[in-house]
């Protein structure tokens, strides 16, 4: 039998705010443990939680951005379960009227585009870390409060996913989105943000869905494709030789490259959810929502369409372009500037650009070049002013020393020669000194013209134009 | 209605108390009685009533993303019963 994947996704991000939802003390990732709280996020007795307009402006802006339908009125519930990183026994989340529904994201897979359809988002406080000493001689687990309640995002899709490139697809858009509206700053290396995919499978062409396995425990976008290709492969093998699996949540181990089971799902009555006494509901008027509207940038993936049809480029290059916000931006300021067209600079952009952002570690905002520098290094080539080689060699200089490219090409002699009657000459005297080569290529060896080229090229310290080269190679020899 | 004593174990588990059979059982007659107090709203009309979450009419109650100070790190710590190089240290948990 032939099974099919059926894939949906929960995302939690960490809103970029200065202080948590529901109290004033900072989120700064990594201050030593437990100098972050105050009596509200320890969960002391007779304390009142109230919220962080940044943070409940940061979750309609990606409601909206999601496309969901935002009811106008929002409310908070209290989410029952006793784990030592929860100082309350409760989470402070939504459940019962979520702040956005329906919505979708439009991802681009191969080309083309595929709707994912969210069901939820909604704002809850993240819990605290556990430390688990690996020594024996502590057999108890620590406890670090700092990140409890900081704010934080949840995104449900919809089990609308059907392979890796998809579910990749889907969390490299999405975090796009929450990079280019500037909500998290998305660091998965540091928990801040989470994908945690499940994975079912059922028998090609049937609707009912199968046995629903959660991973947890996933740290990157790359460990997260590595196992959810893990689960499909191992579900199938289970399902192939007549084993039933179970609904569970099982734990991603990324040394081993496998999940392993966690615990049986609970099922969601055992949170005992109702509604939150200690806030009040949030009701989002028309004009507020307009206004946060408002505030969304043009979103990664209509840049990406938008670059590919206005700018004549292909999917791989405007996707590489539109990954990074910053870095989309400083090309369209370069096509402001001109002088090049918007394919070359593209092909500087992701071949030179993005080669030295990787190479020094550095992100867009870092690199040492305004954008009329790298449209005058493309216009330099596309005029033929210079060749590509020293083009390369042109752009070192100008990131090495934030130089003006065609200073450089004027103060070192870069410049490519193109003069006819000049490189004639030159090629006249190599013809004459090698006529050894020259013969051959008349004897019909094709290998000897280059023979003949690198002399010229020699001769010319690499300026002279290599078309015009061969031009009037290929003449004289026809000639003689 | 009245709950069976599985039930109320059910519930004590998920409260995380412990029950004696005696409690239990006692438990189990009066958390009855108080379902059966509350089944009393059964009998109201709600058609067309929206679902209310809050008694208050306040709404939209906001504070501004300044940071606050923060409670000292001794002072943090002072209630735990266990702690540990600035972590609260509770009996081990294995996910």
């Amino acid at each position: 039998m032939k099974y099919e994947a059926v894939i949906g996704a929960e995302v939690h991000a960490e809103l970029a705010t200065e202080t948590k939802l529901f109290c004033g003390c900072p989120t700064t990732f990594g201050a030593p443990p437990n100098t972050q709280t105050c009596p509200v996020c320890l969960g002391m007795p007779g304390v009142l939680p109230v919220m962080n307009r940044k943070a409940f402006e940061c979750a309609l802006k990606i409601a909206l951005a999601l496309n969901c339908r935002v009811d106008e009125i929002t409310s908070f519930d209290r989410k029952n379960y006793y784990y030592p990183d929860l100082p309350k026994n409760y989470q402070i989340s939504q459940n019962h009227r979520n702040l956005g529904r329906e919505g979708y994201l439009d991802i681009v897979v191969d080309g083309a585009l595929k709707r994912v359809n969210i069901w939820n988002v909604h704002l809850e406080e993240d819990a605290g870390k556990l430390v688990h000493p690996e020594s024996s001689s502590d057999s108890g687990t620590l406890v670090d409060l700092n990140r409890t309640g900081t704010p934080l995002l949840e995104i449900v899709s919809a089990p609308d996913m059907r392979n890796t490139a998809e579910v990749e697809a889907f969390m490299k858009t999405l975090r796009n989105i929450l990079l280019y509206t500037g909500v998290s700053d998305c660091k998965m290396q540091e928990g801040r943000l989470r994908f945690e995919p499940s994975i079912s499978l059922r028998p090609v062409g049937e609707q009912t869905l199968g046995a629903r396995v959660e991973v947890k425990n996933v740290g990157s976008i790359t460990a997260v494709v590595k196992a959810v290709e893990y689960e499909i492969e191992r579900q199938t093998k289970a399902l192939e030789s007549g084993e039933k699996l179970p609904q569970e949540t099982r734990l991603w181990d990324d040394r081993l490259s496998r999940t392993a089971s966690m615990r049986r799902k609970e099922t969601s009555a055992d949170y005992r959810y109702f509604p939150e006494p200690d806030l009040v509901e949030v009701r989002i008027s028309e004009e507020w929502q307009a206004k946060v509207r408002g505030t969304l940038p043009e979103l990664p993936v209509a840049k990406r369409l938008r670059f590919q049809k206005s700018f004549g480029l292909g999917d791989y290059e405007a996707a590489v372009l539109t990954d990074d916000k910053s870095f989309a931006d400083y090309y369209e300021a370069c096509l402001a500037i001109g002088g090049a067209s918007p394919k070359a600079i593209a092909n500087w952009m992701i071949n030179d650009v993005l080669r030295h952002l990787n190479e020094q570690r550095i992100e867009m905002a870092q690199f040492p070049c305004a954008p009329a520098r790298v449209a005058a290094l493309a216009g330099l080539v596309e005029k033929g002013t210079i060749g590509l080689g020293t083009a390369r060699e042109v752009f070192a200089e100008m990131v090495a020393a934030d130089r003006d490219p065609a200073e450089i090409v004027k103060s070192k002699g870069l410049a490519q020669i193109s003069d006819e009657s000049f490189i004639l000459e030159v090629v006249n005297r190599v013809l004459a000194a090698n006529a050894k080569s020259v013969a051959d290529y008349k004897a019909g060896k094709s290998a000897a013209f280059n023979a003949l080229i690198g002399p010229v090229m020699r001769e010319t310290k690499g300026k002279a134009n290599p078309q015009v080269v061969r031009q009037l190679l290929e003449k004289r020899l026809a000639e003689s | 209605m009245s709950l069976t004593r599985k039930e109320v174990e059910w519930i004590a588990h998920l409260a995380r108390l412990e029950l004696t059979e005696e409690m239990a059982e006692k438990m189990a007659g009066q958390l009855s009685q108080v379902l059966d107090y509350i089944a009393k709203l059964d009998a109201a009309d709600t058609a067309g009533v929206e679902p209310m979450s809050h008694s208050g009419s306040l709404c939209n109650v906001f504070r501004e993303d300044v940071p606050s100070p923060s409670l000292e790190r001794e002072a943090a710590l002072r209630n735990a019963p266990e702690q540990s190089a600035g972590y609260f240290r509770v009996p081990r948990v294995i996910e």
